[in-house]
């Protein structure tokens, strides 16, 4: 085949792929078997595409042919279990109301099976590990061996995570449904987990890692901002599209040219991503625009957005920064949030305001060997002057950390406390 | 990877002649799939050129031109910035809007260069201008 012409398939797959499986698990009620048919449809675009030529509108095409294998597949097992089904009845079974024109009730039929498509690949029977592999493969349209390279894992691995989680939905006959009430937070909590996640593993990527990793962010912000188009009146669903876009407007300044970590506060702002900052910003106003209370990305966010609107270190708003820790505090307790905060008030209100706070988290004994404890520590003592104290701390903080590069940063300032 | 979607401009647009109702409706409609899609970052339609200027480099001179500019097929009436997976995927998204312009236009797809476009020439050192050239606009 023409090498162009299979880019351009491949191209117009990614697009549609999505919205063709979830307009086909709506017939068939089966999300795997959904993928399946909809896989159907791309073999037959390769086979007459390249003979007969790309039709008009060949987003139509793939979607009609797919829900006709749908229900050619319907009305087999309808035979052959000699049973009527209420094909009749179900307008979406005949496949009609897809209109490649796209009149605004089919717009949002489609609307709502992404939505449904979503919520099922993230359904709790899943582990979070297959909703993430789910999601990628599913929803970004990704293929098992991009989500293998991203991941740094083995094709078949992943692939079989993927077979055994579509295995799984089918067992324990998932609806396909967007949950409702109560459901609809915890529901919506880990499907806003699973794209965070998705771009963590892309942000965590180092300088050198292959392409597919990195790429995982911005395929994270195309699903959180395809989710505030599907759910706009969800306030923490603007907060999580804020919160990436804002972390993912310093990606290219967190690193030196030799590669080492640059710390947020020494970064060189002029290499911020200052159309992501814009687009993150007007983000968080949305999430903020709308009713309810802000939850922990929108939280995040909020923090974010104060480093972001500073246009040097030291104009950061400290005092804004504390507020914001002390609403996360509340809707996300963590002693990893409470050291956090402690920083920002010992930047707000100086070291000697934030020592007793950390000193209360390690008297609490829950960060016993999280190593930023005494690096934050050390750091307070040696503002405070109390050098020796210092050293101790920057020491046991080396002691504790896992990566030799933080290390070396902490035995050096531990060294730099004799001169 | 991102793209710059370049909507040329025409006669008409150079004009200033607004698009009819019908065309504002597709476009957003069109605007709106982009959202909903994840891949739009930006976008703006511009004035025409006669509202434009120009300032002319020569050796060490600057001299400003007002416009109306005269080649009206290489001008730009609007953008839009993508955020895709590849150039082909740009081509397929732009083969669906609707034509911006009563008759015949064109729209250009153009990537955005990232530092890894510079591969193997994109050394530290360069690196390190780079920056060294970020931070002096910044201050300037």
């Amino acid at each position: 085949m023409d090498p162009g012409l299979r880019r351009r398939i491949d191209a117009l797959w990614r697009i549609e792929s999505a919205r063709i499986v979830a307009a086909v698990a709506r017939i068939v009620r089966d999300v795997g078997l959904a993928e399946d048919l909809a896989q159907d449809a791309l073999v037959a675009a390769l086979e007459h595409w390249p003979v007969r030529g790309v039709p008009d509108n060949p987003a139509a095409w793939l979607m009609t042919t797919a829900k006709n294998r749908a229900l050619d597949r319907i009305r087999q097992a309808a035979l052959q279990r000699q049973r009527n089904l209420e094909l009749g009845a179900d307008a979406d079974a005949r496949g009609e109301h897809f209109t490649p024109d796209g009149s605004e009730e089919a717009d949002q039929e489609l609307d709502d099976d992404l939505l449904r498509l979503i919520f099922t690949a993230c359904h709790p029977v899943l582990s979070k590990e297959a909703q993430v592999a789910l999601v990628l493969k599913l929803l970004a349209g990704l293929t098992t061996a991009e989500i293998a390279r991203a991941f740094l894992q083995a094709e078949p691995t992943i692939a079989q995570r993927i077979v055994r989680a579509k295995r799984t939905l089918g067992e324990a006959n998932v609806p396909f449904e967007v949950p409702r009430g109560p459901q609809l937070r915890e529901r919506l909590a880990a499907v806003l987990e699973s794209i965070y996640l998705i771009f963590n593993e892309g942000y965590t990527a180092t300088q050198g890692d292959d392409w597919m990793r990195p790429a995982l962010c911005e395929e994270a912000m195309r699903l959180a901002r395809m989710l505030a188009g599907l759910m706009p009146g969800e306030r923490e669903v603007h907060g999580l599209a804020a919160l990436l876009e804002l972390q993912a407007s310093r990606l290219h300044a967190r690193t030196d040219a030799e590669g080492r970590p640059v710390l947020l506060l020494d970064q060189n702002r002029a290499k911020w991503d200052w159309l992501l900052i814009g687009r993150g910003l007007a983000s968080l106003a949305q999430a903020r625009s709308l009713p309810g209370s802000a939850g922990p990305y929108e939280l995040q966010a909020a923090i974010a957005a104060c480093h972001a609107r500073a246009r040097r270190a030291e104009d950061t708003d400290w005092e804004a920064i504390v507020a914001a820790y002390d609403e996360l505090a509340q809707v996300m307790p963590s002693p990893v949030v409470e050291l956090n905060r402690a920083v920002a008030v010992s930047k707000a209100r100086g070291a000697d305001a934030a020592l007793p706070l950390v000193d209360a988290l390690a008297s609490g004994g829950q960060l016993r060997d999280y190593h930023l404890l005494p690096a934050v520590r050390g750091d307070l003592l040696l503002r405070l002057g109390r050098t020796s104290e210092a050293r101790t701390e920057f020491e046991r903080a080396a002691a504790l950390a896992r990566n030799r590069r933080e290390q070396e940063l902490l035995l050096e300032r531990a060294r730099a406390t004799l001169s | 990877m991102r793209v710059m979607v370049i909507v040329k401009a025409t006669a008409d647009s150079e004009a200033g002649r607004m698009p009819e109702e019908e065309l504002l409706l597709a476009m957003g409609r069109f605007n709106e799939e982009l959202v909903k899609a994840g891949i739009m970052l930006a976008g703006d339609g511009l004035h025409p050129s006669s509202r434009g200027k120009r300032v002319r480099f020569s050796g060490r001179e600057r001299t400003v031109i007002d416009g109306p500019f005269p080649e009206t097929r290489e001008l730009v009436a609007g953008y839009w910035i993508w955020q895709v997976r590849s150039m082909d995927e740009a081509v397929e998204w732009v083969k669906r809007c609707p034509n911006p312009m009563p008759g015949e236009s064109e729209i250009e797809i153009r990537p955005i260069f990232e530092p890894a476009d510079f591969g193997e020439a994109y050394t530290p050192e360069v690196a390190r201008q780079e920056a060294r050239i970020r931070a002096g606009l910044s201050q300037g």
